[in-house]
């Protein structure tokens, strides 16, 4: 009741009332969309967690909760290292963009767009096209492998395909832009006056880069660490195509139990362990940075 | 406090000449002061690598089935690009689906977002999560709950499966760049056109959509490119209908034919041609702009 009609009268009240409805009326085709196909979903994926059974016999809800343990005793090794690459590869995109993205906020003068649109062109080009390439890139009979088995990098029988460091590259190079984006924005916005007005009182350009540029950029790190770190953990395309079974990642177990060996339940029950585990780490990794007070 | 005068003095002075540093000589000077245009340099030909990669080996011709190794030039891939049996209806598939999904993701989120951007409601926080929840949400979640959800039903994965799945990944990226675009919103615009007698609709049509229609229409973009591009959750929804992307996968296992390379090769000069352009009408607009002021 709190709307008051501007104009007097039963079409100024029929104006209010259809002001308080219309966001609903604007919200609803896309909000029931994403109720119906996000998030009864992801009920199913509870409900079909605990039950038990096979394709041809059928299967029932019975509170079957060994779903999860059994995924965790039998598959614990493919979580841990789902965890450890996408914390890896995170990290290592964190290094190669920051000073990318501060280059080009920075350092790049009227051709900051062309260079924007230079980082995100490559990604333009088909994930799984992409990933391929690495692995021509990277294959035992390429150029990279020749080089560095002639400069003793490589022993004569080294490979870098089918290796934790080619899975890991992988996911580093397929998430970048994730990394880079939200990186750039943080640092565009950065008022250079801050950064003249630190140099006005004696601080050397490092001083005035860790204390004025980087804390403004946390944001940016923090969106762009999470926005890496979350696909990366569920990833299964760099550990197929880049690895061997013994780089795979929870996502190929999820993937080939969904897909090929039909147990259902157990998959459920690994995606719902991978999205818990997942948010655990994202709550540690915000408490530690205190971000409730960055992105406010 | 005559001290005070001076650090204002010298602010007032260009900082751009303070802040140049003494020219050092020498290669390690050299190094020390591009140190980081080097470093973006090679971070640039790493973001390429794999692309010129891709192009090259779209002219290559392999003895084998799988295009991994540089035998020969040749055109004939680039003269015949479909010449390889599911690839084009592939495709077809793809751009069909595309064009549905980001039809319908962008109608639907830019409600959504214009609700959110002009509107006070009960709920709006709950709205929000719900928006932001699925962009961080592994694709491999969303893509096995989804498909939880058909088996359950007993409803056969496919075209239409597909569809529904990409909608719903879309429509969250769809209110995020709608959004922005919308943050500057002067409601004073529709009020003012109200008051001159337009009614509801013609206030939309005249006033509110002008307003929105670029963001409008790079959500649009920003949707057909991730629907396009999409694998993983595709792959659980998919049943026997074959994308693009699918069709790579499949092949990446038994023959990778050059002709995945032409069309990979296709997009990008497609999209990155269609960017630089917008990046130069968007330069020669500033520098008109900047001549006449």
């Amino acid at each position: 009741m709190t709307a008051i009609p501007r104009t007097g009268g039963l079409a100024g009240l029929a104006r209010g009332r259809r002001k308080r409805l219309a966001p609903y009326l604007l919200l609803g085709p896309g909000i029931a969309w994403l109720i119906v196909f996000f998030l009864v979903p992801m009920y199913y994926l509870g409900t079909t967690s605990l039950q038990t059974g096979s394709l041809e016999i059928g299967y029932t809800f019975n509170w079957a909760w060994s779903n999860y343990s059994d995924a965790i005793t039998n598959y614990h090794e493919q979580f841990v290292r789902s965890i450890e690459y996408a914390g890896l590869a995170t990290i290592i995109a964190l290094l190669v963009s920051y000073p990318l993205a501060y280059w080009i906020a920075f350092r790049s003068g009227r051709w900051k767009n062309l260079f924007l649109l230079l980082v995100i062109a490559p990604f333009f080009v088909t994930y799984l096209i992409r990933t391929l390439a690495w692995q021509t890139i990277l294959a035992d009979s390429g150029v990279v492998v020749s080089v560095l088995r002639s400069l003793h990098v490589l022993s004569s029988d080294g490979r870098l395909l089918a290796t934790s460091a080619a899975v890991i590259a992988g996911i580093t190079y397929n998430f970048l832009p994730f990394m880079v984006l939200p990186l750039y924005v943080s640092l565009e916005q950065v008022d250079e006056r801050l950064l003249d007005a630190a140099h006005d009182l004696y601080a050397s350009r490092v001083t005035s880069f860790l204390r004025v540029t980087l804390p403004l950029s946390l944001p940016g790190v923090f969106a762009g660490t999470l926005l890496t770190f979350i696909p990366a953990c569920g990833d299964f395309i760099n550990a197929q195509l880049l690895g061997t079974p013994g780089q795979y990642m929870i996502g190929n177990v999820i993937q080939s139990k969904f897909l090929q060996i039909t147990d259902y339940p157990q998959a459920a029950a690994m995606s719902f362990i991978l999205m818990a585990a997942i948010l655990i780490a994202v709550t540690i990794y915000t408490r530690l940075l205190g971000t409730e007070r960055l992105m406010g | 406090m005559s001290a005070t005068a001076e650090p204002l003095a010298t602010s007032a002075t260009p900082a751009r000449t303070k802040r140049a540093r003494r020219p050092g000589r020498g290669p390690l000077a050299w190094l020390r002061r591009h140190a980081l245009s080097i470093y973006a340099t090679l971070a640039l030909i790493y973001l390429f690598l794999p692309i010129a990669v891709v192009i090259a080996f779209s002219f290559n011709e392999p003895k084998g089935r799988f295009n991994y190794t540089w035998e020969g030039f040749t055109l004939q891939n680039w003269l015949h690009p479909f010449d390889v049996p599911g690839i084009q209806d592939a495709i077809t598939t793809s751009l069909e689906i595309a064009v549905i999904a980001s039809l319908a993701a962008t109608t639907m989120g830019a409600l959504i977002a214009l609700a959110i951007a002009r509107y006070q409601f009960r709920g709006r926080g709950l709205i929000n999560t719900l928006i932001f929840l699925p962009m961080t949400t592994p694709e491999i979640v969303m893509g096995s709950s989804l498909l939880t959800l058909f088996l359950n039903q007993g409803v056969n994965t496919g075209f239409g499966t597909i569809v529904i799945a990409h909608i719903a990944f879309n429509i969250s990226y769809v209110v995020v760049t709608v959004k922005a675009r919308l943050a500057g919103f002067d409601r004073h615009l529709e009020e003012a056109a109200m008051d001159l007698g337009a009614n509801e609709w013609v206030t939309f049509r005249k006033v509110t959509l002008p307003l929105i229609a670029p963001g409008v229409i790079s959500a649009g973009l920003l949707a057909f490119a991730l629907s396009i591009d999409d694998f993983v959750i595709t792959y659980f929804n998919s049943g026997s209908t074959v994308t693009f992307p699918l069709f790579v996968w499949g092949s990446a296992r038994v023959a990778t034919p050059p002709q995945i390379n032409v069309i990979g090769s296709m997009i990008f000069i497609l999209a990155v041609g269609g960017m630089l352009v917008n990046v130069a009408v968007q330069y020669q607009r500033a520098k008109r702009a900047s001549a006449t002021a």
